[in-house]
């Protein structure tokens, strides 16, 4: 099994989840974070003083898929979560040694 | 007092201390999460320790004889020369100035914000009411400097302007937090602090009219237009200056404002609290940036706002006063035919107060930082105040 995990704009979120449905994903994990890469910060300002606003807000995916699937499930969320500007993110694909779903105690496949 | 002036104060009195926790929210927004709880508290802490003082001692000492040139007596210790006979009017003048002098020391609580340990704080509280507001309060009301002919209709001097120059000597005492200053952590929280300090202000500056009559009415009116030209004045300057509208710019303009009103509510007429207002919006909105030029600490801006809009308010008493549109019998401004002595009793009153609250304020936390420490721990104020101190966090799921 493969782990995905992709960092994207938040407003982008709604489409990404989408079309991974499209796509037959049968669940993710959402968290939102912080973090910059090429895009940098911004500034804000406050009764005349500047603050360097370093982290931008993302939203993080993860999602544990069958290795058939992995690059297909990839190709969905770089399409969805694209549009061209900087900050759009990344993904990148982790192996997952075990998987199991707690409600049955199923392992592998059976716990995607 | 009347019926209706007793309907009117009463009514005051709740919306005056609805503004201490309308301050505390608009402090508590501009703090970082992590000290959002010790700034309410600061300020909760004010109206339950002060009416409690006033009502036992501070009233008496502070009003009682009105006429006393430098500080009343215990005669009306635990106000037990009172009685509810007659027309009520005595006990809800008591009741109105005791939430005034809750809400002053609150002020202080702005500028301390974020490194405090709230021990001092609950120690410097009496003492500075009891120290430097009362004193202060007796000399403008009925006292020396009032019997001079320097007017404060609800309290520029007595209050902003006493409790500003407070903060700064507070702050030169316990020193420039560790953290880096932060954008506020809720700019709507610090919205409806704004709001309900401006409702609540109408209370403090057309309650002071201590009636229900003309003077009461125009001073309601001088404080929606000053708080409004304020509004506007600082959001203009910021537009041009920085580049674009703010709301921290907008309330910090409205605050501004209604501070710069508050000597001169029940004095000037016309377009003169439009003046009032544009003039301490636009001047406060460079004001604030003295703490940087200066290197002091003034974590939310109290000097910036408080002391220089009180201060610019209640000099402009002295161009402004109209006594005959209230057919009062207070000195006119130079813009009303009067001569400068006016703007002359005005800066002298503004002053002593001054000297009095610095000093004293210096004092009395230099006294309470060879003693019981006035500085939270260094971990306390990395980690946060609310957990170190109260041991909440502001935010659960």
């Amino acid at each position: 099994m493969k782990l995905i995990t992709a960092i994207i704009k938040p407003f982008k979120l709604d489409e990404v989840k989408d079309a991974l449905k499209a796509a037959n994903v049968t669940g993710i994990t959402v968290t939102e974070v912080r973090g910059f890469g090429r895009q940098g910060g911004h500034v804000e300002t406050y009764r005349g003083a500047e603050y360097k606003v370093d982290f931008i807000p993302k939203v993080r995916l993860e999602l544990v898929v069958d290795d058939a699937v992995a690059d297909q499930v990839v190709e969905v969320i770089v399409k969805s979560a694209g549009t061209g500007k900087i900050g759009d993110g990344k993904v990148w694909i982790t192996e997952v040694s075990r998987v199991i779903r707690i409600r049955t105690g199923e392992e592998g496949r059976d716990a995607i | 007092m009347d019926s209706a002036g007793l309907v009117w104060v009463l009514i005051s009195s709740a919306l005056v201390l609805f503004m201490t926790p309308g301050l505390a929210f608009f402090y508590g927004g501009m703090d970082r999460r992590r000290n959002v709880l010790n700034m309410l508290l600061m300020n909760f802490y004010c109206i339950l320790a002060v009416p409690v003082l006033w009502m036992v001692l501070g009233y008496s000492l502070a009003q009682v004889p009105f006429d006393n040139d430098f500080i009343g007596s215990f005669d009306s210790f635990l106000l037990s020369d009172i009685t509810a006979a007659g027309d009520g009017g005595t006990l809800a003048t008591i009741a109105f100035l005791g939430m005034f002098a809750a809400i002053t020391p609150a002020l202080i609580s702005g500028a301390v914000a974020g490194r405090m340990k709230f021990s001092a704080w609950a120690i410097f509280v009496p003492l500075w009411l009891f120290i430097v507001y009362v004193p202060v309060f007796k000399w403008v009301y009925g006292g020396w400097l009032g019997q001079r002919g320097s007017l404060d209709f609800a309290g520029g001097t007595a209050i902003h302007v006493n409790a500003g120059i407070a903060a700064l000597a507070a702050v030169l005492v316990l020193g420039k937090r560790r953290v880096d200053p932060a954008p506020p952590h809720s700019m709507p929280l610090v919205m409806i602090g704004t709001g309900i300090l401006w409702f609540g202000w109408f209370g403090f500056n057309a309650g002071s009219a201590l009636a229900a009559n003309g003077q009461a009415a125009q001073a309601f009116m001088n404080t929606f237009l000053a708080g409004a030209a304020a509004g506007l004045a600082w959001i203009l300057v910021e537009w041009m200056r920085d580049g674009r509208p703010s709301n921290l710019g907008a309330a910090s303009g409205i605050v501004a404002g209604l501070v710069a009103i508050t000597p001169a509510a029940g004095y000037v007429s016309g377009g003169a609290p439009l003046a009032i207002g544009a003039i301490a919006g636009a001047v406060c909105c460079y004001a604030v940036r003295l703490k940087t030029k200066l290197g002091y600490d003034d974590a939310l801006d109290v000097v910036g706002v408080h002391f220089v809009g009180g201060l610019v308010g209640s000099l402009l008493i002295g161009f402004f006063a109209n006594p005959s549109f209230f057919e009062g019998s207070f000195s006119e401004g130079i813009f009303y035919g009067g001569s400068a002595d006016l703007l002359i009793e005005q800066a002298l009153a503004n002053g002593v107060a001054i000297v009095w609250s610095f000093v004293l304020t210096w004092v009395i936390m230099k006294v309470l930082a060879a003693t019981v420490g006035v500085r939270a721990e260094e971990q306390a104020e990395l980690t946060g105040l609310d957990l170190a101190l109260h041991s909440e966090t502001a935010y659960h799921d």
